[in-house]
């Protein structure tokens, strides 16, 4: 479908090149600007390097540039005849994992960097357990630097290989590989005239295909962020619910549960500012009216009623990547956060931990920084929840510091 | 002609997918905080985000107080604006006054005259007096390399300040708004809109727009490589020759420092075809107070700048 949004994310170990590939990407699409350009230029010739650096094109923050490294997420915006694209540039170093995982959650598509000098190393099964934890449903395997190895299809092959059997133990079912020069621009945005045995598209042309895989189809799921009473002379009664549908298709007249409370009513209208909706996909920010007054207000779910059902629950079994230095240990509490609920939270137990190596679940008593691994909390509250792997917004949820407010893991219902 | 109009809504999609996100992402600051204020300046942005926070809470009213940040060198069409905007929609408009800081002595006079960086103090000044917790500012990530790394949820300390390396991971649409007393937080519900969304969105939801924004007759003279109008804050200096050019404007700032660009685009078609062609970005044609180093604006929202 032309002119909707693809959300992409790319991650690579330091010195993958990934500024380089994405400041080529951009650039090869007509993406970047010519006083951006220029720009790029004049800092590349103070630092004396030869030719433009088009990392410098994406690496924003001072201590980036100083260091030559990416620290933070960087989003960029480029769009082609076929699509509108949003760009996660993650960096690559261990210790900023946690933007890895930001990119991914909202990503449709991964594009992971490996070197061919190097091909598969632990960073490179970092991200593939991340991106596929975070269920992002396409999983690119960019190899670059292949002007280093001379092109060579045999090199090519056998990063695939290995790469192939790590994406086999952590479940993820395919993947689409792709040998690049991200200096030169080989298989960027043109097919490279250097690989002539690559038989498939360069980056570009398969991130203007790719369909991700859609949703699994499931009743609708709509959280109350803020009820709407306007109490005007034009709408002296409205009384709406507005939020954005999360999980299939809200639709007029459905029969709908209100949780935790599980009164059973119906939609009577589906509002918006241009005018009433007869169905709303997910994603679209709506406004709901029901047939029946019930009791609703933000941090309710409201459901169509059918299967799945959601689970009511004040005990989660959960995955985390924890995203912060002070490790979890069981016993910490924390404000968990899920759709529009904020709710006291404590950790009964760490139970395992995931050995990157070895890409195995390991017995575990604690979390650190960049680990993923599994637990159980206990909450104040019921949730309303479905299993992540279901739904990626009713599935997913943050734990936060009490007290300094900050984000210290990104949980998964399993 | 109805199937251009449905292609062109079908090619469109984009636009209520971004629509969609804002709108989410301005409910969620009504539902997390007590006291939220929009920064209002009559510039595009800031309009499109008005237009955005009122369908999002329509059919009630818009349940937030505007901001305006005055560097007192305004362009008169765009004060003009803002006055009619908030009296049409009933909205209250607090307006913190950069001059009003100078007078004071909060704030000094910089070389060249150049407001725009002052706006920080009179910022600061009016968000700690009228204990506002949050506050929606138009912002785009497109727009610098380093407002490319600001979150959409953005937490400023006790100082206002933005601490780049120590950001808030921000996953799904998880939106944590969570912080302690004394600090706030900066919501830009645009961050994922680029320039030429912005203009689209104009076109297609038929937003009014001030006169700047599109080709006008105006005294200009060159200067710093741009096109800067002849304005009693900046008259022409010597050997500058002034002369009566078509231009418009790409971002509506402070008058001493926002160039316009040469122009013969008199409607938002026209406007947004100049926009997809243009090989300048917006603020590298036309802000000079981008232009004083590679860092300029990572610098200036570190000291609690927009």
């Amino acid at each position: 479908m032309p002119g909707e949004l693809l959300r992409v994310v790319t991650a690579g170990s330091v010195d993958d090149g990934k500024s380089t590939l994405v400041g080529r990407l951009l650039h090869d699409a007509k993406a970047v600007l010519a006083d951006q350009l220029s720009a790029v230029e004049d800092a590349s010739r103070r630092r004396g390097y030869e030719g433009a650096d088009l990392a410098l094109l994406v690496d924003g923050l001072r201590a980036e540039r100083e260091q030559g490294i990416t620290i933070d997420v960087a989003y960029r915006y480029f769009a082609t005849a076929r699509r509108t694209f949003i760009l996660a540039d993650t960096p690559g170093h261990v210790q900023y994992t946690r933007n890895t995982v930001t990119g991914a959650s909202t990503a449709d598509v991964a594009v992971i960097l490996v070197d061919a000098r190097s091909g598969v190393v632990e960073q490179t099964k970092r991200h593939l357990a991340v991106t596929s934890l975070l269920r992002v449903s396409e999983t690119v395997l960019a190899v670059n630097k292949m002007d280093l190895v001379g092109f060579s299809e045999a090199i090519f092959d056998a990063i695939v290989a290995d790469f192939a059997a790590a994406a086999a133990k952590l479940g993820v079912a395919h993947f689409t590989p792709i040998p690049v020069a991200a200096l030169a621009g080989d298989n960027v945005v043109d097919s490279s005239p250097n690989m002539p045995w690559f038989g498939g598209s360069p980056l570009l042309g398969f991130l203007e295909q790719v369909e991700p895989a859609a949703d699994v189809e499931m009743p609708a799921r709509l959280p109350v962020q803020v009820v709407l009473r306007p109490r005007t002379r034009q709408h002296p009664d409205y009384r709406g619910y507005a939020g954005r549908v999360e999980a299939g298709v809200l639709r007029r007249g459905d029969k709908v549960r209100v949780l935790p409370s599980g009164r059973l009513t119906s939609v009577e209208g589906i509002d918006t500012a241009d005018g009433e909706l007869d169905c709303a996909p997910a994603g679209r920010s709506v406004t709901v009216r029901l047939a029946d007054e019930v009791d609703v207000s933000r941090g309710d779910l409201i459901v169509v009623d059918g299967d799945p059902q959601p689970v009511t629950t004040q005990e989660l079994s959960a995955t985390l990547c924890w995203l912060t230095d002070t490790p979890l240990r069981a016993g910490d509490r924390y404000q968990l956060r899920h759709t529009t609920r904020d709710i006291r939270a404590v950790v009964d137990e760490v139970r395992s931990k995931l050995d990157i190596a070895t890409v195995l679940d390991l017995p575990a008593t604690e979390l650190g920084l960049n680990d993923i691994g599994s637990v159980r909390i206990r909450l104040a509250e019921p949730v309303i929840v479905d299993p992540y792997t279901v739904n990626r917004s009713t599935g997913a949820f943050l734990l936060v510091d009490q007290v300094s407010g900050a984000t210290v893991a990104a949980g998964m219902v399993r | 002609m109805t199937s251009t109009v449905a292609v062109d809504a079908l090619e469109r999609a984009w636009l209520t997918d971004l629509e969609d996100e804002s709108i989410h992402i301005i409910r969620e600051v009504f539902g997390q905080f007590e006291r939220p204020v929009l920064l209002f300046s009559g510039g595009k942005d800031s309009i499109v985000m008005m237009h955005l926070a009122m369908k999002a809470f329509w059919p009630s009213r818009l349940p937030f107080p505007l901001m305006h940040v005055d560097t007192g060198h305004n362009f008169p069409e765009v004060i003009a604006f803002r006055d009619r905007k908030v009296a049409e929609t009933g909205a209250q408009l607090i307006v913190a006054s950069v001059q009003d800081a100078i007078d004071s002595g909060r704030v000094s006079e910089i070389p060249g005259g150049i407001r725009n960086p002052l706006q920080t103090v009179p910022l600061l000044d009016g968000i700690t007096g009228n204990r506002f917790d949050a506050v929606l500012g138009g912002a785009r990530r497109d727009e610098e390399k380093a407002r490319a790394k600001e979150r959409v949820f953005s937490v400023r300390d006790d100082f206002g300040q933005w601490d780049p390396r120590n950001q808030r991971p921000e996953l799904w649409d998880l939106y944590n708004g969570r912080h302690r007393p004394g600090e706030h937080v900066r919501v830009f519900p645009l961050s994922n809109w680029t320039e030429l969304d912005i203009w689209a969105y104009i076109e297609r939801e038929g937003i009014e727009v001030p006169s700047i924004y599109f080709a006008h007759q105006r005294p200009v003279v060159s200067r710093d490589g741009m096109l800067l109008a002849v304005t009693e804050f900046t008259p022409p200096r010597e050997g500058e020759t002034v002369r009566i050019e078509s231009v418009r404007y790409r971002t509506v700032g402070d008058a001493t420092c926002t160039g316009a660009i040469a122009s013969q685009a008199h409607d938002v078609a026209a406007v947004l075809a100049e926009t997809a062609a243009s090989t300048i970005s917006e603020r590298g044609a036309t802000r000079a107070d981008d232009r004083t180093s590679e860092a300029a604006m990572e610098d200036r929202k570190r000291q609690g700048y927009f």
